[in-house]
């Protein structure tokens, strides 16, 4: 066997598999987003999508709290990674394993525990009567679901900075201050334009998560804020008529405009970064 | 005003309880190129990084033109550094790079293209500014990192063993340049290397260290004529190093045998340790030799041969142009001016006989040296 026809042997088992499960769930996503529930070929789908206000609504309000989920875990785990990294190998070590803890458990069973800590008979508000304070809504608005997900995304912004940032040699560092950076100039000049490839690639894989989810919101605000992946949910399962034709319409334009996204992510991150840590 | 450039005052250091610096005491004038030399883990690095400002001591001071500069950090001294593995910024190209000290400063952006010109073209790195550092020859990194530092016209620049990363024909070639820069430019280099011939073809003065201490400091050639122990006498070129006794002034004995110097001021049959270059001695018929011993082995290196001499067990090491025969029996004679009396020290007897010696096993130990240095330095 020559060399080309080893390699197409060994990768068999990955095209299988991924034709199997990749692009054969996506040829039936595409197949149910462009036909009627008759199968007949046809745009409609994707017209109503993008002209009824409720998904649309849906639509804005979830690429906005993924937003903020985004901004809120930067704004923390930049901070949190950098520190990490200053921290002697046990301590860095200690702080990885805290990171990944929660992740160790199941996100249902995260967030459902959330749910008893927030919740009006909950165990803070419990806390806060016995206190003689008054009990607070927690729950059912946009904030704390921004917060369920930073709590669930934060360890995929933590890990990819750190992991840059960990590698980054410290005689660069020396260098900028030799050359005469204080803190602060080499935070702007040196570590965070090579960290950039970290920061991208947490963004990536705190953004993309964020914006499909569905059951922290509904956990949250007992169903009452829908997001984009409960529409979803709602079209394939829960709904008393499931309409599989716009839960696919939902799921495609979604997959796109994320795929959009990760492209610009990708642009930016070539700009002169060698090394990469951006993931797609 | 006196024109010293950096003191240091007693430095002390330790890491982990582990004493790196014990007391150093030194005095560099301005414009000159100074060396420290050491073997790995002498303190040369540690001595470099503190007068830098990435390290303070645990006590001593340290001055730069007259003042203590101990907290000033890093940033604020007018002193730049030439890293081991360059430290280039690879999200930056060379022009960024090299201008990167000058926009931090900010320097006027009408003053920066003349000063890019001048430097580029004193370190050969015209046509280049674009390039992105990973593709760049080791060399022309180097050049990189000479520029980014000079550019800013440090009063010292301090170059932590920057050539050692390079080829042998290339780090001779650069040797030949950063010392015609030093000139030219009149900028005080302090280099840290542990490689002998570097710091003896490039230096005004050496500063020889070792365990956390200055053993000597001197120039090139007081260092190798004039070493003070016998550690300095066999860190720097081969030596023999032999005991002695000092019968009077101007009078050793070695082997039972009293030899004519040029020293003096020792105390009466005060023991000594004797130097004698492996170059200084030569070899005659045996009836006109002061000593007299077998060849137990030649080896040919070019230049001369390196041969070893056995005299009452101890072996002298001997280069000499001319061949001879292991087994032969020959004559040694040894001008008075060939031998350098030292007093006894700490290192007394650790140095200075070739009985283990062999070509093979001092390069293996120079690699293991190496190697270590590297690791050092990570």
């Amino acid at each position: 066997m020559n060399k080309k026809s080893v390699n197409l042997f060994l990768n068999a088992p990955y095209v299988v598999w991924a034709v199997l499960f990749i692009i054969v769930p996506l040829i039936f996503v595409a197949y149910y987003a462009f036909t009627t529930a008759d199968g007949v070929f046809t745009f409609s789908n994707i017209a109503t999508f993008f002209t009824s206000d409720t998904y649309m609504t849906v639509f804005w309000r979830s690429m906005l709290y993924a937003f903020w989920a985004t901004a809120i875990s930067l704004i923390i785990g930049y901070p949190f990674a950098y520190c990490m990294t200053k921290l002697g190998a046990p301590g860095q070590r200690m702080m990885m394993l805290l990171v990944m803890l929660p992740m160790l458990m199941n996100l249902i069973v995260r967030t459902y525990s959330w749910q008893q800590i927030l919740e009006r008979n909950g165990l803070i508000n419990t806390l806060f009567s016995s206190l003689g304070l008054p009990a607070v809504q927690f729950l059912g608005n946009g904030a704390v679901i921004v917060f369920g997900m930073v709590y669930n995304y934060l360890p995929f912004m933590i890990l990819p900075i750190y992991s840059v940032m960990s590698k980054l040699d410290n005689s660069l560092i020396e260098a900028s201050n030799d050359l005469g950076c204080n803190v602060f100039g080499t935070m702007r000049r040196i570590i965070f334009p090579m960290s950039l490839p970290g920061i991208l690639s947490g963004i990536t894989m705190v953004f993309v998560p964020c914006v499909s989810t569905f059951y922290i919101s509904r956990q949250f605000s007992d169903g009452n804020i829908k997001m984009i992946g409960d529409i979803i949910e709602d079209k394939f399962y829960r709904s008393s008529v499931p309409d599989y034709n716009i839960g696919a319409t939902i799921s495609l334009v979604l997959m796109v405009i994320i795929l959009i996204s990760l492209a610009i992510a990708n642009k930016f991150s070539d700009d002169g970064v060698e090394s990469g840590g951006v993931i797609i | 005003m006196n024109n010293n450039i950096i003191e240091l005052k007693d430095i002390r250091m330790s890491f982990d309880s582990e004493v790196v610096l014990d007391g150093i005491n030194l005095t560099i004038k301005d414009g000159e190129f100074v060396t420290f030399l050491g073997p790995s883990g002498c303190g040369k690095t540690t001595t470099l990084r503190i007068i830098a400002g990435f390290e303070s001591p645990d006590c001593g001071d340290v001055f730069f033109e007259g003042k203590k500069i101990n907290a000033v950090p890093a940033h604020k001294r007018n002193i730049n550094t030439i890293f081991q593995r360059y430290a280039l910024f690879p999200h930056l190209n060379v022009y960024e790079n090299i201008v990167f000290g000058l926009k931090v400063r900010k320097v006027p952006k009408s003053e920066i293209p003349k000063m890019i010109d001048e430097t580029l073209a004193l370190v050969n790195l015209k046509g280049l500014e674009k390039r992105r550092i990973d593709t760049l020859s080791g060399g022309q990194q180097q050049r990189v990192a000479i520029a980014r530092a000079i550019i800013n016209r440090p009063k010292l620049l301090l170059l932590d063993e920057p050539l050692s990363a390079l080829d042998l024909k290339l780090r001779k070639d650069m040797q030949v340049e950063l010392k015609n820069l030093q000139k030219q430019t009149g900028i005080t280099f302090i280099f840290v290397t542990h490689d002998q011939e570097e710091a003896l073809s490039m230096s005004d003065t050496v500063v020889v260290m070792d365990k956390g201490k200055i053993q000597q400091i001197g120039s090139p050639t007081d260092i190798y004529n004039e070493p003070k122990n016998a550690f300095v006498a066999d860190f720097i070129g081969e030596s023999n190093i032999l005991d002695g006794v000092m019968k009077k002034d101007f009078v050793v004995e070695i082997n039972k045998k009293q030899f004519t110097c040029l020293d003096r001021g020792f105390k009466e049959n005060e023991e000594v340790d004797v130097v004698i270059r492996p170059e200084d001695v030569d070899i005659v018929p045996t009836q006109q030799g002061m000593l007299e011993g077998e060849v137990t082995s030649v080896t040919f290196l070019g230049v001369h041969y390196e041969i070893i001499v056995d005299i009452n067990n101890f072996k002298w090491m001997i280069q000499t142009t001319d061949c001879y025969e292991v087994g032969e029996t020959v004559g040694l004679y040894i001008e008075p001016d060939a031998i350098h009396i030292m007093k006894k020290s700490e290192y007394s007897g650790m140095f200075g006989d070739y009985s283990s010696y062999s070509e093979e096993l001092d390069e293996m130990n120079e690699e293991a040296a190496a190697a270590a240095e590297e690791e050092e330095n990570e």
